[in-house]
């Protein structure tokens, strides 16, 4: 029993948050049990969008459509499906829980806390990446019950559905302390997030396209995000995956520091 | 001993509107405290700098010693403070709600009794389970302060938390709020209800557009507007000129004076003689702080 007891110990205290980092954790926690208490609508719901998606333009295209060498249209279409929930759901959470928490006069009780603008900054993140990758996962593991989808580099898939996640999530806590309405919010959703990531080359190669809508798609920030994730799949990509790493950080730091930013002004959120 | 809130000079500006007008108060530890004022007075706005929510355009507030915008930090950590709006989380039920917010404080699963004791305390605790869109609106004001109190906090304060709020109700919570005061903890209390802040607070500020008018012990303050109310059944009158400007109130044919001294009552009825109005009945009231909070600064 000692060496259980041990082992319990040792347990308790890896898993027992410092006084110090409770703050940014509880607020971690409360943010993941809010979406998960609504797994249904947070999560589930946007698989199953993703698999109509997947069902619907295979059934369509397949034998139609040749992306790449060697690489069915099906399987070619399941990462840019999987980064786009990824992307849409990242920003859905902290958009989402910022301007329901504003509207309903609770965010007042987290503006009372000792937590620092970087401390919220960062629960609201991880948050937002979590409910993400959980969805992405989610499609991931039912689409490969039906294809044989392959991974090339997979360090190049985690790093882009981090670094995605983590810049929409990053998004989505601008729009939700920016908007103070639910119509302002439906703006971003509806006339940003929805355009750039059908416009971003989910459903096709870039390459496909006149050269003109080339060059425009090179300016849409989602291209780089979903061509960088699918080459992490199969070793190919419209463009070099690091161009796209390096643009994919570039943004986040940039969207990053002006989140901070305004948290530090209290911009919105403190008179 | 340091005192429990220290502000100096506060003002504030919203566009032309200047709504706080170079405040100097000074809360001591331990002290139950009533900030009075009509709507519109600064009250709140005065809080919301207390409570980091609003910056001031000029002037420092401390707490225990720490300003609440250069040690936001420690400040916040000393301060429990009730908002007055009835907000609440819908995803979550009262006990979690109280854990979130030790939480955000650093107050981890050691923090549980006192959790308990609030539930216990304010009269929550076979509701500790239920979600909170599910309580009515006396216990939501309950658990509002339930979340102000769950991280400990030495110094509280409380904006109208008794609006809405049925008296039985209101009893359990003034018995468990005047407990934490023995025990030490500073109450701040701003209310409409006077005869709250006559019965609890050991001091009084009273404020009006943006300046405080007053402040004073509660007791001082009876003291010196230690007048008397005479209120006298008349019917429908046209009252003597001579006792006109004495007249407080007049509701249903009872119209009240307020005396500064007892022989203005012999004035009083000798002008009603004169002008052949019948006296049907009479009664003298002692001065409340609702005689000195409208003498201050006006009625609402």
């Amino acid at each position: 029993m000692p060496a259980f007891n041990k082992l319990r110990d040792a347990f308790i205290s890896a898993t027992t948050i410092s006084p110090k980092y409770r703050g940014p954790w509880t607020l971690l926690k409360k943010e993941m049990l809010r979406f998960w208490r609504v797994g249904f609508q947070t999560v589930a719901a946007p698989v199953i969008t993703a698999l109509l998606y997947l069902l619907i333009f295979s059934h369509v295209l397949e034998g139609r459509v040749q992306v790449y060498q060697d690489v069915l249209y099906t399987v070619f279409l399941i990462p840019g499906l999987i980064m786009m929930s990824v992307l849409q759901n990242a920003f859905a959470n902290s958009s989402s829980s910022l301007i329901q928490s504003k509207v309903m006069g609770n965010l007042i009780f987290v503006l009372l806390t000792p937590l620092t603008h970087l401390q919220f900054f960062c629960a609201f993140l991880c948050a937002a990446i979590i409910r993400g990758l959980v969805v992405g996962l989610c499609i991931y593991l039912v689409a490969v019950c039906f294809v044989d989808l392959p991974i090339s580099q997979p360090w190049m898939i985690v790093a882009f559905a981090l670094l995605g996640s983590a810049l929409l999530g990053t998004f989505g806590i601008i729009a939700g302390i920016w908007a103070d309405r639910f119509d302002q919010m439906a703006v971003f959703q509806n006339f940003i997030i929805m355009p750039l990531s059908f416009l971003s080359g989910v459903f096709y190669s870039i390459h496909s396209l006149p050269p003109f809508w080339q060059s425009v798609s090179h300016l849409n920030p989602f291209f780089y995000m979903i061509d960088g994730f699918r080459y992490g799949f199969f070793g190919q990509a419209d463009i070099s995956p690091w161009i796209s790493l390096c643009i994919v950080t570039t943004a986040f730091l940039v969207l990053a520091w002006s989140t901070l930013k305004m948290l530090k002004s209290g911009y919105k959120l403190r008179a | 001993m340091t005192t429990a809130i220290q502000i100096n000079r506060i003002h504030k500006h919203f566009g032309a509107l200047h709504a706080l007008k170079g405040i100097d108060l000074s809360v001591e530890q331990g002290e139950f405290f009533a900030l009075l004022g009509p709507n519109g007075a600064g009250k709140s706005t005065l809080i919301n700098i207390l409570a980091g929510l609003i910056k001031p355009s000029s002037g420092d507030i401390s707490v225990l010693g720490f300003d609440v915008v250069e040690q936001y930090r420690q400040a916040r950590q000393l301060l429990g403070i009730v908002p007055q709006e009835l907000v609440f989380d819908p995803f979550f039920n009262v006990r979690e709600m109280l854990r979130f917010q030790a939480g955000y404080f650093g107050r981890g699963p050691e923090n549980d009794a006192w959790v308990d004791e609030i539930l216990v305390g304010l009269g929550l605790a076979d509701k500790a389970n239920t979600n909170m869109r599910k309580l009515s609106g006396g216990m939501k004001r309950r658990a509002l302060i339930a979340q102000a109190l769950a991280h400990k906090p030495p110094v509280i304060v409380l904006d109208e938390p008794t609006a809405g709020v049925d008296v039985e109700l209101r009893q359990t919570m003034w018995a468990f709020i005047k407990k934490l005061n023995r025990e030490g903890h500073t109450i701040i209390l701003t209310t409409h209800y006077l005869e709250e802040a006559e019965t609890l607070c050991n001091r009084v500020g009273m404020m009006k557009q943006g300046e405080l008018v007053a402040l004073d012990s509660t007791a001082n303050l009876l003291n010196k507007f230690s007048g008397k109310k005479l209120s006298l059944s008349l019917g429908e009158v046209s009252l003597p000129e001579a006792i006109r400007p004495m007249l407080r109130g007049q509701e249903k044919g009872v119209h009240t004076f307020a005396l500064t001294d007892m022989a203005q009552i012999e004035l009083v009825l000798s002008s009603l003689r004169t002008a052949n109005i019948a006296v049907a009945d009479m009664q003298l009231h002692e001065a409340d702080l609702e005689d000195v909070f409208l003498s201050l600064v006006g009625k609402q």
